[in-house]
């Protein structure tokens, strides 16, 4: 399958060319996934009929010449929480939205249209984007391509998991504590949380609406950057999208970032911390040393378990009163036997609803019913406001931050699931950045000695992701992680 | 401290969640301890820290009041688990004494 060991921005060059159609291109997803997915479970819906009319549409248009984007023709995956208005249902992994045809297209789709690209299929998510391992979704878990037994991570698993497994070269991911770049290191491929406000949520089906972000998912940070570029930007029918111009992501992407100033938060290595995760991540910031960046260590009191604590609080109030709208009356699921309309309501709902969805509704109603308003959510937004007080702080010392993406490998499927705190102690160094509206990538950086991938995760302010790309760039130049195979890719190729 | 079998039933009530009787418990152990690692943040003095609800400074973004096209009637009703007339149709909402 040479075609899909290529790299998107390969991949495009190609197209443009007419090297390579986009029937082509097309075949090969849709080929792997034929093969692969049985084993990974990465996709919930696919239409090969309309790949293949929206792919022959492409190769008319390259044929006569027409500009048709920056993705021309290159197959991209979307995550099953983005509304998808024609072939493809919305089901956010739930069984409340099984089936469920949006009206109309997100944003973040339309830009993927717009920009010529030709999308393969929706990808499997912990319901609601409620998890850190999609093993909350009523389709049934993703696995995890380097070791099918273990998790691809959560809640953007299936899109982690489909190009790690090369079925896609591009997918869309969303992170509200974590969910794409904690995905991307349990799966070796890069994953990028945008600055909040960066992408537009318009079609995003919401859990928490003041951390949820889109982004991408990819074997190389090229190739996330490209994709970034097709989606970033102001769009009105958002009103928390952020109003200002997109720099051009790719064009100083190869100029390192000189002088370089790294900072190492104390509190990103704990006792807790996987001892080969611990060396892996070092090694990798050994590397930016050797290429005469500075490293110092950084204090962020309230950045892990404070966060993770403030998280836990303002992500399921946010998500309660969000997911009030699943209440059998508009679409989705109603439950078949009901008394009356509230019994209608509380039937559909507990039917419809899986068990993380609902302790996550169950504590956001706690934090935020009366007599508990204060003490929990509110002081959670005080303590919210720590957390990005660590950051800028730190930003005004150092250009990053860097540590683990994950503080373990991908653990075995089953292992957490029955452990909600074990679950959410996933995203102990992800949830802080989501807190604080700022812009985070994981990179490859290595592997334990078992075969499992492990991340390098790089911070840096808000509204920074050119500079950040330039810093993910710098480690990915010196070594070459993106191009290993997971072993079920070499098994049938 | 975690939460109580009744405060459990409580904000399952107010979510508009039912819990079987054999799920009560595995949920009132489990939102218990995820409470109780939440309540940490009790150790930290917040005295003058205003809540913060957004951490991007985005104001009012509004737009002109200019009617635009929206959802058509036969789109907002496409999902609809049960519709007529052009309406959704849910069961009887006003109880005035009659049989359902």
């Amino acid at each position: 399958m040479a075609i899909l060991n290529q790299t998107a921005c390969q991949m495009r060059d190609a197209l443009r060319r007419r090297d390579l159609t986009v029937a082509d291109a097309a075949e090969a997803c849709l080929q792997a996934i034929e093969r692969l997915d049985p084993t990974v479970a990465a996709f919930v819906a696919t239409d090969a009929a309309a790949v293949r009319r929206r792919a022959a549409e492409i190769d008319a248009r390259l044929d006569a010449g027409d500009d048709v984007g920056l993705l021309a023709g290159v197959p991209v995956a979307v995550k099953d929480n983005m509304c998808t208005a024609d072939a493809l249902p919305t089901s956010c992994g739930s069984r409340i939205l099984d089936g469920w045809r949006a009206p109309y297209n997100a944003h973040v789709v339309e830009r993927l249209l717009a920009e010529g690209a030709v999308i393969i299929g929706k990808t499997n998510m912990d319901e609601f984007a409620m998890g850190s391992s999609t093993e909350h979704s009523y389709f049934g878990p993703t696995h995890n391509p380097w070791d099918p037994e273990t998790v691809p991570g959560g809640s953007s698993g299936g899109s982690a998991a489909a190009v790690a497994a090369r079925m896609v070269p591009l997918a869309l991911g969303s992170d509200t504590g974590g969910s794409i770049r904690q995905p991307g290191s349990l799966c070796g491929v890069v994953g990028m949380k945008p600055t909040y406000g960066l992408v537009s949520r318009y079609g995003l089906v919401a859990f928490a609406s003041s951390l949820d972000q889109i982004g991408p998912l990819a074997r190389t940070v090229g190739d996330a950057a490209l994709l970034l570029q097709a989606v970033a930007g102001h769009d009105a029918r958002d009103s928390t999208s952020a109003d200002q111009p997109v720099p051009d992501y790719l064009a100083a992407l190869d100029e390192p970032l000189e002088p370089l100033r790294i900072g190492v938060p104390k509190q990103f290595f704990t006792e807790g911390l996987d001892p080969e995760v611990a060396r892996l991540v070092r090694d990798a910031i050994g590397v930016y040393e050797r290429l005469g960046a500075k490293v110092v260590e950084v204090d962020l009191p309230h950045a892990t378990d404070y966060a993770i604590a403030t998280y836990y609080i303002v992500a399921p109030s946010e998500a309660s009163s969000n997911l009030a709208r699943y209440d059998g009356v508009h679409y989705g699921y109603r439950a078949s036997e009901h008394a009356d309309m509230i019994d209608m309501y509380m039937r559909s709902r507990s039917e419809g609803f899986g068990d993380e969805v609902k302790r996550r509704i169950m504590l956001g109603t706690f934090a935020l019913s009366s007599g508990y308003y204060d003490a929990y959510y509110k002081k959670a937004l005080r303590v919210r406001r720590l957390v990005r007080r660590d950051f800028d702080e730190a930003f005004e010392k150092v250009d990053c931050l860097m540590g683990p993406t994950s503080p373990t490998p991908a653990f075995r499927i089953g292992e957490r699931v029955e452990n909600p705190l074990a679950m959410y102690l996933s995203d102990l160094f992800t949830v802080g950045a989501n807190m604080s509206a700022i812009a985070g990538i994981s990179v490859p950086c290595g592997f334990t000695a078992a075969g499992l991938p492990v991340g390098l995760q790089i911070l840096t302010g808000v509204f920074s992701e050119d500079r950040l790309l330039r810093i993910a760039r710098m480690v990915e130049r010196e070594t070459d992680w993106a191009a290993c195979r997971p072993p079920l890719c070499e098994a049938s190729a | 401290m975690g939460l109580s079998t009744p405060e459990v039933l409580h904000v399952a009530h107010l979510g508009r969640i039912h819990l079987a009787d054999d799920e009560v418990e595995k949920f009132a152990d489990q939102l218990s301890t995820i409470v109780d690692y939440v309540n940490q943040l009790s150790e930290l003095d917040t005295e003058g820290v205003e809540p913060l609800a957004h951490a991007l400074p985005i104001h009012n973004a509004l737009r002109a009041d200019e009617p635009k096209p929206g959802l058509s009637t036969d789109e907002a009703l496409g999902g609809a688990p049960d519709a007529a007339g052009g309406f959704f149709r849910v069961p009887r909402v006003i109880d005035d004494g009659s049989s359902a």
